[in-house]
């Protein structure tokens, strides 16, 4: 063996050969984790074929009629697709639009909450309005039955307890502002939770600032204004273009969850409507090309979200 | 002293909405907790609005007679502390392993690794893929895929980076390997990242639900929120089979299994868990999704 004295002269040798010996080492260690990423983040995209087949479940694909682009002109080609479509869009960019606009909310509950000089009310507020987000959509769902179902309902019983109301009403099982109750539900989870960035942000600013506009005379909104409010900016931008970025993807939890026969021609959003037609209605091919059209507008939205941020900011978010 | 000014419009103003907003936040959870441990009959008619009426504890025991309840929940824990383990010991050694400069192709794969976060391929070829691979009515559905995760890797491949290198080259030259180096001297560093990891994917098992609504139908591998979301929708007949099995009962009306009861029982016992945790885990998170923020 010769590796003893030769690793007695010098380092740097030894440490070259560590490497050639360990390079691929280092690889075989992350290959199983790298392999399950393949599985289930890889494989899936060969999924994809099933948009050019009439396939069924049951039948195997070898036995399925090749369709070619079929279930892509689908979505447009008739009347009655057609204004499905639009209807299924109009929700993702309704809710996905309210999404952004609330997006200031968690900002504005920041600069409240860093105002607030009392350390225990400040903490007391920071717990009870963050606890939600770390509750599923399940259990969201289950609080809104308690409060506003139609029998038994908290608001039902108070409204007609003080004798605004005749009838209870149904507020869940209802057509009417289906987006705002869903976007109200969001911000009522997500808000606490928001704002803790946009909290950590403003701990972030220099003292200085603050003293330096004092000096000046400023008032406190005035040091809200020039001072908090541009050292929050980054933060927000890079945010909000991630959620240009998701634009299309609303995700489907909270929409499948709080969705019934009467409000579901407003509450299907794109990744709502999929589930619905693939996974309920069986038509594999037509829901996995309507995926897959998600996916490149997607992409391009991402590209295009990281164009503006690159121009404006002069940092890339990917 | 005279210098602390007086209470402002804008501090009443300020104040007054936190705290109502703070009640509008806690308000459920304290109206189905005191709906749990009321007369039951009362609850159903919805008339316990803001304390507890003649309480009593028989809802919680009553649940677990459910059939198929106990079950549940032990699959729930199951795959939280199990997917929870495996979670944070991947993201553990494949963060470590990523910040090694001289690993095969590290460059290539990592971004093979991280791209996985800006796409996916949909719903239905993922279903697919899943029941090709035997996934469905499998535990291991709910393990598997949430292994690895890129954005816990991130977080720890920066923590990492930011610890001083010379103490991992002083074990490498007494004669350490990788995997000595990681157990030895990584991971008692890094224990800040690992327990933040820990809370995100704990929470994340245990609140999971879509995935037993597509690949589960074996009611022995229904999770809670799964049974929780069922009950939401069916609760009048669960309730219905419980005082009937509940047979010869002496219970009287007011420990009833109602509909509501089974509700807010079911979701109380959800929710417990992570109540629990939660103030544990306060002082981790905000650390946690600062790391992640700085790397964007």
């Amino acid at each position: 063996m010769q590796v003893g004295p030769s690793q007695a002269s010098t380092s740097t040798p030894i440490r070259e050969r560590f490497q050639i010996k360990s390079k691929h080492w280092l690889f075989l260690m992350a290959c199983p984790f790298l392999v399950l990423v393949f599985i289930f983040s890889y494989l899936p995209l060969g999924g994809w074929i099933y948009a050019f087949y009439d396939y069924r479940p049951g039948i195997p694909l070898s036995k399925s009629d090749f369709v070619g682009f079929h279930w892509f002109t689908a979505m447009f080609s008739n009347e009655v697709q057609r204004s499905e479509m639009v209807r299924v869009l109009r929700n993702t960019f309704a809710i996905s639009s309210l999404g952004i606009l609330t997006s200031v909310l968690p900002v504005i509950f920041a600069i409240m909450l860093t105002e607030v000089r009392n350390a225990s009310f400040k903490k007391i507020v920071q717990t009870f309005t963050t606890l939600p987000n770390f509750i599923s959509w399940v259990l969201v769902y289950s609080f809104a039955f308690m409060l506003f179902s139609v029998d038994g309902g908290f608001l039902n019983n108070v409204l007609m307890s003080l004798g605004w109301i005749e009838e209870p009403t149904n507020i869940l099982a209802s057509n009417q502002h289906t987006w705002l109750a869903m976007t109200l539900w969001g911000v009522w989870k997500g808000l606490g939770w928001g704002a803790i960035m946009y909290i950590a942000a403003i701990t972030g600013i220099d003292q200085e600032l603050y003293e330096a506009a004092k000096v000046d005379g400023a008032s406190r909104f005035r040091q809200i204004w020039h001072v908090t409010i541009p050292g929050i900016m980054p933060t927000f931008f890079v945010l909000l273009v991630l959620s240009i970025a998701n634009f299309i993807n609303n995700g489907m939890e909270q929409y499948f969850i709080f969705a019934n026969a009467m409000n579901m021609s407003n509450i299907e959003v794109l990744d709502l409507y999929v589930y619905n037609v693939g996974i309920t209605g069986s038509n594999f091919g037509f829901a996995t090309a309507v995926s897959i059209m998600k996916s490149f507008v997607s992409l391009f939205l991402l590209f295009l979200a990281n164009g503006l941020s690159k121009a404006v900011r002069g940092e890339t978010i990917i | 002293m005279a210098i602390r000014s007086k209470i402002s419009f804008f501090d009443i103003i300020n104040y007054t909405v936190l705290a109502l907003f703070t009640l509008t936040c806690f308000f459920p959870f304290y109206y189905l907790f005191i709906n749990t441990i009321s007369n039951n009959d009362l609850s159903s008619r919805g008339l316990v609005m803001f304390y507890p009426i003649e309480i009593h504890l028989s809802n919680y025991a009553q649940v677990f007679q459910i059939p198929g309840f106990g079950q549940a929940a032990l699959v729930s824990l199951g795959r939280t502390v199990i997917g929870t383990l495996l979670t944070v010991a991947a993201s553990g050694f494949l963060g470590y392993l990523f910040t090694k400069q001289e690993m095969w192709g590290r460059r290539f794969w990592y971004r093979f690794l991280v791209i996985t976060m800006y796409f996916n391929a949909g719903l239905i070829p993922w279903y697919l893929i899943m029941r090709n691979l035997g996934l469905l009515n499998n535990f291991l559905a709910y393990l598997l895929p949430a292994i690895v995760s890129p954005f816990y890797i991130i977080l720890v491949k920066t923590y990492v980076e930011s610890t001083p290198i010379s103490l991992q080259e002083s074990a490498q030259i007494d004669g350490a390997g990788y995997f000595t180096v990681f157990w030895k001297i990584i991971m008692p560093l890094i224990t800040p990242i690992l327990a933040t990891i820990a809370i995100f994917s704990a929470v994340g098992q245990w609140n999971q639900f879509y995935d037993t609504l597509f690949l589960v139908t074996d009611q022995r591998l229904y999770t809670l929120q799964f049974i929780l979301w069922r009950y939401l929708n069916e609760a009048t007949s669960v309730a219905e089979i419980m005082r009937q099995t509940g047979g010869s009962t002496r219970l009287d009306l007011s420990m009833m299994p109602t509909a509501t009861s089974i509700r807010t029982t079911v979701t109380m016992i959800v929710v417990v868990p992570i109540l629990l945790v939660y103030p544990f885990f306060q002082r981790f998170f905000v650390k946690g999704i600062m790391i992640g923020a700085v790397k964007g």
